[in-house]
């Protein structure tokens, strides 16, 4: 598979006209009765079988055809169908027949991470209804609930599934019982599926087309759809998906973005069946795509409301935001000459990755690189991922950083992305971005997640009972708090069992400042950290020892020291190395004592200079990402 | 033996060098060295290139002294061929493996096949590597009877524990026995120790040195042990039955040593050597740091004449196949490139008391010399007299003084 992976838009082919065995004959794009359309998507945890799920649909609909059916079909990038979890979200129309009428189906598929909650929240927008898919034998999970709750807000119809009742350990009986606690109805009422042995699919499809209200619209207003997701392709350029509310979008016609008003050519519209297939356009009600031939995905933002140039739309449609990066970390090639590489990269990157951005930044330990603005964690991850594998890259990232307001004593406000940004002289306040942090876990652990969560700075607002034996517990937490290792945390203090969720929820004023390290008395940009005042002492404790494991010893001694501004607060050092001397000359073997002298010097101008003191890039690299206590715990 | 594996051309049949050798070869001092490549028994930390008796598929130990023989006839063929002018050799010097689990007879004979094909220099240094269990009184006198001048005793240590992780399987006091045996038969005497084994004390080294000096040597040498990949003693290592040398331990114990001897009269003039005054120098040593011409005969032996370095065949069965068809037993050879001879001659001057002429070092070296005063790795004194010289600590960090002198 290519770079960017095969394309769904092969310049040339045209779908067969596919039909579902129960429906007659399918509805016409362009032209259908929005009381036929159904609009739903399905929320789910990562692993509890949404693609699966989604491929079944595909089949049983006879949207896709048995020889063509390919394991989670929807996921596109290689990462999503590694990984399992769907990173950019995509549109399905299925035909499906109940009592002799034949409905037109819209999935729309969902981000299933924490991370992209403004783009789940417009795939919500786009759908009157959703199928909640919880696993059968695990019950729902945070980041499900927080998506449940984003759409009961939006007032969406909500079908509860259990999936994976073929498992052995399904236990459909206690779970749907926890359904129902959370969304009312009865337990009766929770649908039992297995999208691997297809019990129970055609059933649920029934389902959407009895419960989900169908789209309402003024076919006769200006046209409005929303974008609810934007995909760059190598063949066709940006691919953007779009829910129409109002009016109608025709091949040929000029269509304007409102919130730039710039001006574009429909050079296509259709739908995906899942393959594209061009229409004579979208009517009310209906989920399509639009190619205009941009090539940039932030000329096409998810949340935009698109319009006609000739009869514009005066109102756009509302929940319209520009997501802003919430977590920043540096990013640098190990070796220094793929700077370029990984320019070009991001570069490519950017055009199918809207919230994604960077820009150059010059570290005295990792030499050149990318300061990096990423929505989350996991977004941060699957950048440095497809980074690293697409384009063969070998990186280190800096810890991760979120966004400072520092009030210096002379009224000046700095944001601080960056601990190098962090102003020196006195500082009279500094603000910190704070989440609303949902866990899930078996009841078991609440302790051990409260002493984390504490540990971290949190504030309990509440916790509840989910069923026998589960909880949520709610928090309020710095963000700066999460993004270092917590999730990890998370996961090891709890066996895997705890699920998390955050969402923004303001800032607060907090006491804290900036910890330098030093060696032998230079910087090392690096390693600082904005941390809470009483926390310095131990990220000082922390990297001083986790430095003076990793740098080899110098002719001289090093030391190593942490600092908040001109005060050491811990102090480390690399004793001197005495001997460094071959004693024999191997009966007159100077060839390799040569050979020896010359393997030195190549693994000393591979050493990065911070002072006078050679370090390799490997204990950056190391120190980073504290290797050196993962080994001591082997 | 283990080590990077060097990227060579392949050594000539004939053996013929290249007219480029010619160059300066009358300033240059001519030595061979003669390989006894058998030992009874291997050492856990040793990577040189010996074998004992089954390791031997065919090669015989006592057909080895006329195969030997037979490359110094050759040598002294290739040497006049080349059109290099006429050179007795300076020094000679046997060493293994165990050159002494020959006959004395052996020896003897190769030594007289040097003197016969390439001649011995008046007053030539003729030494021997000898194990303390395997020579006596009679063995050593017939040494000298035939011109050896020096033997070499490899006594390691004085320690019980410490020789039997070595392996060695010498009694210790059998050590003053055979220096007495070699003085009285009018050798020059040196010996040998090894330091910073595993398990090896400070106060254990300071007996081995004390006792050392007890058995009233001319020369010692010093090497700190070092672990050798592929050797058994770095599988001991690996999986945690031995030790790791501590190098600061090392460090301590040269300093020892360094001080034991200077007080005992004795003066470093390279890294791992010491002599009781400059007449006691090993000039066979000496020959090798300063860049000289050497044959070096025998299995996985390495020579070097001016600037051409090649190494024989390793196997003795491979050797022995060799010489009885009359072709060189070269294995691979390279040519040294200006700039790499230049390395090598900082490499290895840099290790000697005499050091490098500062005059003779580029201006980027001699700017780094400024620093390696400051940092107290080269002697202030010397340097302003015009030579880089190593100070105690220089001579512990040596090879960083290199790197820094050849940036």
């Amino acid at each position: 598979m290519g770079q960017w992976g095969v394309s769904p838009f092969p310049p040339i082919k045209i779908p067969e006209e596919r039909v579902s065995p129960k429906a007659v004959k399918a509805l016409e794009p362009a032209a259908t009765d929005p009381s036929f359309i159904r609009n739903f998507c399905i929320i789910a945890h990562i692993d509890h079988g949404k693609s699966t799920l989604a491929d079944r649909m595909l089949g049983v609909t006879g949207a896709v055809a048995d020889r063509d059916m390919r394991a989670q079909y929807l996921d596109r990038m290689d990462i999503e169908r590694e990984r399992g979890i769907t990173i950019k979200s995509q549109a399905v129309r299925m035909p499906w027949a109940l009592d002799g009428q034949t409905y037109a189906l819209n999935m729309i598929d969902t981000p299933g991470h924490v991370d992209f909650t403004y783009e789940v929240s417009r795939s919500l927008a786009a759908c009157e209804g959703a199928i909640l898919l919880v696993d059968a034998a695990q019950g729902i999970e945070a980041q499900t609930l927080a998506n449940l709750y984003l759409a009961m807000e939006n007032d969406l119809e909500i079908i509860p599934v259990l999936n994976k009742i073929d498992l052995p350990a399904a236990d459909p009986d206690k779970y749907a019982k926890e359904i129902a606690n959370l969304i009312g109805g009865s337990p009766d009422d929770v649908l039992k599926v297995s999208g691997k042995t297809g019990v129970g699919v055609e059933e649920l499809l029934d389902r959407v087309v009895e419960r989900i209200p169908h789209p309402v619209g003024n076919p006769d207003a200006p046209a409005r759809a929303m974008i609810f997701d934007s995909v760059y392709d190598t063949y066709r350029g940006v691919i953007t998906y779009v829910r129409m509310i109002d009016g109608h979008l025709s091949p040929r016609e000029r269509i304007q973005m409102m919130s730039t008003r710039a001006v574009h050519e429909l050079l296509e519209i259709g739908v995906s069946s899942p393959e594209p297939s061009p229409t004579q356009g979208l009517g009310v009600g209906e989920v399509g795509y639009l190619i205009t031939g941009v090539k940039d995905v932030r000329q096409s933002k998810v949340g935009d409301t698109v319009t006609t140039a000739l009869k514009p739309s005066t109102e756009a449609l509302p929940g319209y935001t520009d997501p802003k990066p919430m977590v920043f970390s540096g990013l640098y090639p190990i070796d220094g000459s793929d700077y370029p590489v990984l320019r070009d990269a991001l570069d490519k990157l950017k055009l199918s990755d809207a919230s994604l951005n960077y820009e150059p930044e010059t570290s005295v330990a990792l030499g050149f690189g990318f300061r990096c603005g990423f929505l989350g964690l996991l977004h941060l991850e699957i950048v440095t991922e497809r980074l690293e594998r697409e384009f063969n890259l070998d990186l280190i990232a800096t810890a991760p950083s979120v966004t400072y307001e520092v009030t210096t004593d002379d009224k000046k406000v700095v944001t601080v992305t960056n601990p190098s940004e962090f102003p020196g002289g006195k500082i009279s306040s500094v603000e910190e971005p704070m989440v609303k942090v949902g866990i899930l876990a078996p009841k078991d652990y609440v302790g051990t997640i409260m002493e984390l969560c504490q540990g971290r700075r949190g504030t309990l607002l509440g916790m509840e009972y989910f069923g026998e034996d589960r909880v949520e517990l709610r928090y309020t937490m710095p963000l700066g708090e999460i993004v270092f290792d917590f999730f990890d945390h998370l996961k090891s203090r709890t066996q895997g069992y705890a699920s998390l969720d955050y969402e923004p929820s303001g800032s607060q004023t907090a006491d804290l400042v900036k910890v330098d390290i030093l060696l032998q008395g230079e910087q090392v940009d690096a390693f600082s950290a904005i941390v809470h005042r009483e926390k310095a002492y131990a990220y000082g404790l922390l990297m001083t020892e986790r430095l003076k494991k990793l740098i080899p010893r110098q002719q001289f001694e090093v030391p190593i020291q942490a600092a908040i501004g001109a005060r050491i607060i811990a102090r480390e050092s690399v004793r001197a190395m005495r001997k460094d001397v071959l004693a024999k000359c191997y009966g007159g073997d100077i060839s390799r004592k040569r050979k020896l002298l010359e393997k030195q010097k190549e693994g000393k101008k591979r050493m990065k200079m911070v002072g006078r003191v050679e370090v390799p890039q490997e204990a950056f690299i190391a120190a980073l990402s504290g290797e050196t206590e993962t080994k001591e715990k082997k | 033996m283990a080590g990077p594996q060097l990227i060579a051309d392949p050594a000539p049949v004939d053996g013929a060098l290249p007219h480029s050798v010619l160059d300066g070869a009358e300033e240059r001092m001519l030595s061979v060295y003669l390989h006894v490549p058998f030992c009874r028994v291997r050492c856990g930390y040793c990577d040189f290139n010996t074998y004992t008796a089954t390791e031997l598929r065919g090669a015989k130990q006592s057909d080895y002294a006329s195969e030997a023989a037979a490359e110094v006839a050759f040598a002294g063929d290739v040497l006049r061929a080349t059109g290099l002018p006429d050179r007795q050799a300076s020094t000679v010097f046997f060493g293994g493996g165990t050159p002494t689990l020959l006959p004395a007879a052996d020896l003897i004979r190769m030594l007289s096949a040097v003197r016969d094909s390439i001649g011995l220099a008046p007053g030539a240094e003729i030494t021997t590597e000898a194990n303390p269990d395997s020579v006596d009184a009679d063995y050593l006198s017939a040494l000298a009877d035939a011109g050896f001048t020096r033997v070499s005793f490899g006594m390691q240590s004085a320690v019980p524990h410490v020789l039997a992780t070595l392996e060695r399987t010498h009694d210790p006091d059998r050590v003053p026995l055979v220096v007495d045996w070699a003085r009285r038969a009018g050798l020059q005497v040196s010996v040998d120790l090894i330091y910073g084994t595993p398990g090896e004390s400070l106060e254990d080294w300071s007996r081995s040195v004390d006792a050392a000096l007890a058995t009233g040597p001319d020369h010692l040498s010093a090497y700190s042990l070092i672990v050798e990949a592929g050797t058994k003693l770095a599988r001991q290592i690996k999986s945690g039955l031995v030790a790791q040398p501590d190098e600061d331990l090392q460090a301590d114990m040269y300093e020892m040593v360094d001080a034991r001897l200077e007080a005992a009269g004795f003066s470093w003039y390279e890294v791992s050597n010491w002599a009781k005054s400059s007449e006691f120098r090993s000039m066979h040593n000496l020959a090798y740091w300063r860049s000289q011409d050497w044959w070096g005969i025998g299995p996985g032996a390495h020579s070097h004449i001016g600037g051409v370095r090649w190494w024989n065949v390793k196997h003795p069965a491979a050797y022995a196949g060799r010489m009885s068809e009359g072709l060189s037993p070269g294995a691979g050879r390279e040519t040294l490139s200006a700039e790499t001879r230049e390395l090598e001659r900082i490499l290895l001057l840099a290790r000697t008391r005499d050091g490098i002429p500062i005059s003779t070092l580029a201006s980027e070296a001699r700017v780094a010399v400024a620093g390696l005063i400051a940092d107290d790795l080269v002697n202030a004194e010397a340097a302003l007299r015009g030579r880089v010289e190593l100070s105690l600590r220089g001579r512990l960090l040596a090879d960083a003084v290199v790197r820094r002198l050849t940036v």
